[in-house]
């Protein structure tokens, strides 16, 4: 490798790279370094092999591509670092150097890549017509002709192993529900306006969770906007290497926000209610730092934007007041922390604090809560056996709580804990906290 | 490169994926918690049994190749950075916790266990294990044990090596060794145990530790003491020494290291202070209580502006968390941190914490310190640029003029990190000429190939 060779990773500020000393704090927070034990598998090691490819003493080889990929992206690393590596970025920036090489380059990666990252998850209108392909599939009675046959034998083991992880296709998306039940719920005089991201998974397929957002935030107090236009939030191309395409959506997404709710200036909030997301667009400043146009209205997006919990907690969320039929027993709720909700954006305390609000429910503290639970936005397609590993880690702790219903505010970690406790036999349901408000508060008896 | 029938003979005894060897898995190994040091090793193997380790051993004697043990290579003197062309012993997979005995109050483990890890063993059966190194959640016993490590509770419960009672050690030739027995007293020849606790790998290859453990304390207290001038946090310390109060941590930072440390951890500490001690007591409740409000009393005394004191154990535990990312934090401060670990006297800390304020001055050099007052060990942190030669050279002659005042005041070079690299020029200066000549005999006759982390600790 010569040295006048362009690389993103030579290009990333030196400091950056640098100021990782080597101390190994992050080692037992590292899931793969925990399961491996192999110093290439833990963020140290990642960072030292980054260093050497900047300093010239590595090329950015097969290997050291497929351990980027290996990393889940967790960042539990950065919450242990004491002396504040940006992990984020190396690790985006890595993957973003072997995309633009190649190193990975197969036939079949490039079509998959291709039309995952190029095409579906860059427009909604695509996304949509798959989910209601997926939404025909399910329902019609095709999923189960084609699982009681066991047709899916047929198919590669990749797919196969793939379908039980499918989320269900909600009834009807969240745009199609906000403009024709949602809009006019708005609050008459509300104290904050604010727009809400319906993320492009969630939009089709956790319609409800999105909805629930809604009526909690106007049952607060605040007028929600929801920007037809928006698209994905661009956290799955950024993280999979594809920065380019990323600052694209982002680019989109300024546009929607501004156009349909008079400027960015006339919003309180930004909110996002998967952790994923709100960890990717809270750093659009940083991601259209060099971009003229942009820059300024990225700027203003990044301190407007907010996690869901985190604007409840800063809101003062009221609590539900007990149910007009109060179950008998408590209902048992344990938390599972979203890697990007706790260690991308540090909120751990605010969703405990929406849990607190609602009456009856009995808090289990979860072990290893903020442990990732393997799903990593495509990393249970990408590493299925790693990811499977840390699912059952998870789910064993879980069964441990003897919790009924585990909260959750990523719809990532939804799909995967679901399918794990399925596996497992067991009932319990995975909810987003603000969705257990959402019912809490439909629940409510009437004011006296 | 490494002799193609070495290496097929250790595949024939490891697991294929056990033997590392591409360029991105030796450059993860080539380092470790010490800053700068680089070194690139021939080979990684990571045996899971002490069979494993002894082949190892009589393949490298067999072929002249030097061995460098490690566990999670979080070492701060470079004990652990390979040397060239060695094969790296890792450890980490030799994890068990073998047995707790909770009627002789011993526990026996394999060298690749996290001390966290025996400390929360211990714990769970109403026992305690006292040292605790500020690496305590990722270093592994073994390396404790090698490099004799400290920890936060030195002054009151000692180190490493006052609860190791017997060792099991690979020799360079392979042959298996037991020393120390699970007796509290045993004087039946040498005590071989001792000499290699703090050997740092050059005499012989431990695998399999018995500990000793002691009654969990009943109760605890925690004061953090806020000043404006260090100097009164040290004169602070030597008084409640001197009021034949042991507590079990006597902890300060100075005011560099307490703003690094509170912009990660976000804890609560004033950033405005010259110097901030944490200071803990344990025992009797009754003791502790009378003790806690004595130290209390002694701070105020000696200027403490303000002395608070922890109101669960959980913030307990968060401040002394807090305290052992000291050393990682102040990273935040400079691309570069040298971390120095000289021990003075304690009646000469007040001395030397001014002596090592001046030298900064005198070279125009940032240093932080932190470190365990109570034992005299202070950790003077060079805050530096491993790429501004110009201020490394300064570093140097600063770091040489901190050791030499340590000498000069009756203190060591090291008190718990070990000679490893780092230290290597300024050993025999501490120890002198006679000790010397003993150390490098008795390497000869432990290691007379030399393939035991060769150039360690002396050449």
């Amino acid at each position: 490798m010569s040295l006048d060779e362009p690389n993103l990773l030579k290009d990333l500020d030196y400091s950056i790279v640098q100021q990782c000393m080597h101390c190994g704090m992050c080692l037992p927070t590292c899931p793969t370094y925990a399961e491996t034990l192999q110093e290439r598998s833990s963020p140290r090691g990642r960072i030292a092999m980054m260093r050497a490819i900047a300093d010239d003493r590595l090329d950015v080889s097969q290997a050291f591509a497929e351990e980027m990929y290996f990393c889940l992206g967790c960042l539990a690393c950065q919450t242990a670092c004491p002396a504040g590596v940006d992990y984020a970025e190396l690790i985006e920036t890595a993957r973003a150097e072997v995309e633009r090489r190649g190193v990975l380059d197969t036939p079949k990666r490039n079509v998959i890549r291709s039309l995952l990252l190029r095409r579906l998850f860059t427009s909604r209108r695509h996304l949509h017509r798959l989910g209601r392909l997926l939404r025909l599939y399910q329902r019609s009675g095709l999923e189960r002709l084609v699982r009681v046959l066991g047709l899916l034998r047929l198919a590669p083991r990749s797919l196969r192993e793939l379908e039980p992880l499918s989320p269900r296709i909600s009834p009807r998306f969240t745009h199609e529900l906000f403009a024709s039940d949602y809009a006019r719920k708005n609050p008459e005089e509300p104290s904050y306006r604010v727009a809400l991201l319906a993320g492009c998974i969630a939009d089709i397929c956790f319609a409800n969770v999105n909805t629930d957002t809604i009526e909690v935030l106007q049952a607060n107090g605040c007028e929600v906007l929801l920007p037809a236009a928006q698209q994905c939030c661009g956290s799955l191309h950024s993280h999979n290497g594809e920065v380019e395409l990323a600052r694209g959506l982002a680019r989109e997404n300024l546009d929607a926000f501004s156009a349909e709710t008079g400027g960015l200036e006339h919003l309180d909030a930004i909110l996002v209610n998967a952790g994923g997301c709100g960890s990717h667009v809270k750093h659009y400043d940083r991601l259209l730092a060099g971009d003229a146009v942009y820059a300024a209205r990225a700027h203003s997006w990044s301190h407007k934007a907010k996690d869901i919990h985190e604007w409840l907690a800063e809101i003062g969320v009221r609590p539900a007041r007990p149910a007009a039929a109060p179950p008998d027993r408590p209902l048992r709720v344990t938390y599972h922390e979203s890697c990007h909700l706790k260690h991308g954006q540090k909120i751990s305390d605010a969703p405990r604090a929406i849990l607190a609000a609602i009456p009856g429910v009995e808090m289990i503290e979860l072990m290893e809560a903020d442990w990732c639970c393997g799903s990593a936005g495509v990393y249970n397609i990408t590493q299925p056996e790693m990811s499977m590993r840390l699912l059952d880690r998870k789910v064993g702790h879980i069964i441990d709580t003897g919790a009924v219903v585990i909260a959750s505010g990523n719809p990532g970690c939804t799909v995967q804990i679901e399918h794990g406790l399925r596996q497992r036999g067991y009932t319990a349901r995975v909810e987003h906290p603000v969705s257990l408000l959402a019912a809490a508060y439909r629940a409510e008896s009437p004011k006296e | 490169m490494l002799d193609p029938r070495l290496l097929e003979q250790l595949r024939s005894v490891l697991p294929a994926e056990r033997v590392l060897t591409t360029p991105e898995e030796l450059e993860v190994y080539a380092f470790d918690g010490t800053a700068i040091l680089r070194q690139q090793p021939a080979c990684v193997v990571i045996p899971d049994s002490v069979e494993q380790v002894a082949h190892v051993l009589r393949l490298a004697t067999e072929h002249g190749v030097p061995v460098v043990t490690r566990g999670s290579g979080t070492g701060l003197a470079g004990g652990s950075v390979p040397s060239e062309g060695s094969i790296v012993l890792c450890l980490v997979q030799l994890n068990e916790i073998l047995d707790v005995d909770t009627a002789n109050l011993t526990m026996t483990v394999e060298p690749g266990v996290v001390t966290q890890a025996i400390a929360d063993r211990a714990a769970a059966a109403g026992l305690f294990y006292p040292p605790d190194p500020g690496s305590i959640r990722i270093s592994t016993i073994g390396g404790n044990v090698a490099n004799n490590s400290g920890g936060l509770r030195g002054l009151k419960y000692g180190v490493t090596r006052d609860y190791v009672m017997a060792l099991q050690v690979v020799l360079a030739d392979g042959q298996i060794l037991q020393t120390g027995t699970h007796c509290v007293k045993d004087v039946a020849g040498f005590s071989l145990r001792d000499l290699f606790i703090g050997s740092e790998g050059t005499l012989g290859v431990i695998t399999r530790i018995t500990l000793k453990l002691i009654p969990q304390p009943q109760a605890k207290a925690t004061l953090l003491g806020l000043y404006d001038e260090m100097t009164d946090a040290a004169e602070t310390i030597s008084a409640i020494i001197a009021d034949k109060i042991i507590p079990c941590t006597l902890e300060f930072l100075d005011r560099t290291t307490t703003e690094c440390v509170e912009e990660y951890a976000h804890i609560g500490l004033p950033t405005d202070v010259g110097a901030v001690t944490l200071m803990e007591v344990d025992g009797h409740p009754a003791q502790v209580e009378e003790q806690a409000a004595r130290i209390e009393q002694i701070a105020r005394a000696h200027g403490a502006r303000e002395v608070r004191r922890a109101e669960s154990a959980e913030q307990a535990t968060q401040l002394a968390s807090a305290r052992r990312t000291a050393f990682s934090a102040l990273a935040r401060r400079a691309p570069t941190v040298i971390l120095e670990d000289v021990t003075v006297p304690r009646s000469r800390l007040a001395e030397m914490v001014s002596t090592i304020q001046r030298i900064g001055v005198t070279h125009d050099v940032t240093i932080g310190t932190f470190g365990h007052m109570g034992d005299g060990n202070l950790h003077p942190t060079f805050l530096t640029d491993e790429n501004n030669t110009q201020e490394m050279a300064r570093v140097e002659e600063a770091m040489k003029e901190i050791f030499q005042a340590t000498i000069e005041m009756g203190g060591t070079i090291t008190g718990e990190h070990g000679v490893g690299l780092a230290k290597k020029p300024f050993l025999p200066d501490a120890v002198g000429p006679v000790a010397m000549d003993l150390m490098r005999r008795l390497k000869k006759d432990f290691d007379p190939a030399g393939i035991l982390n060769p150039g360690k600790i002396f050449d």
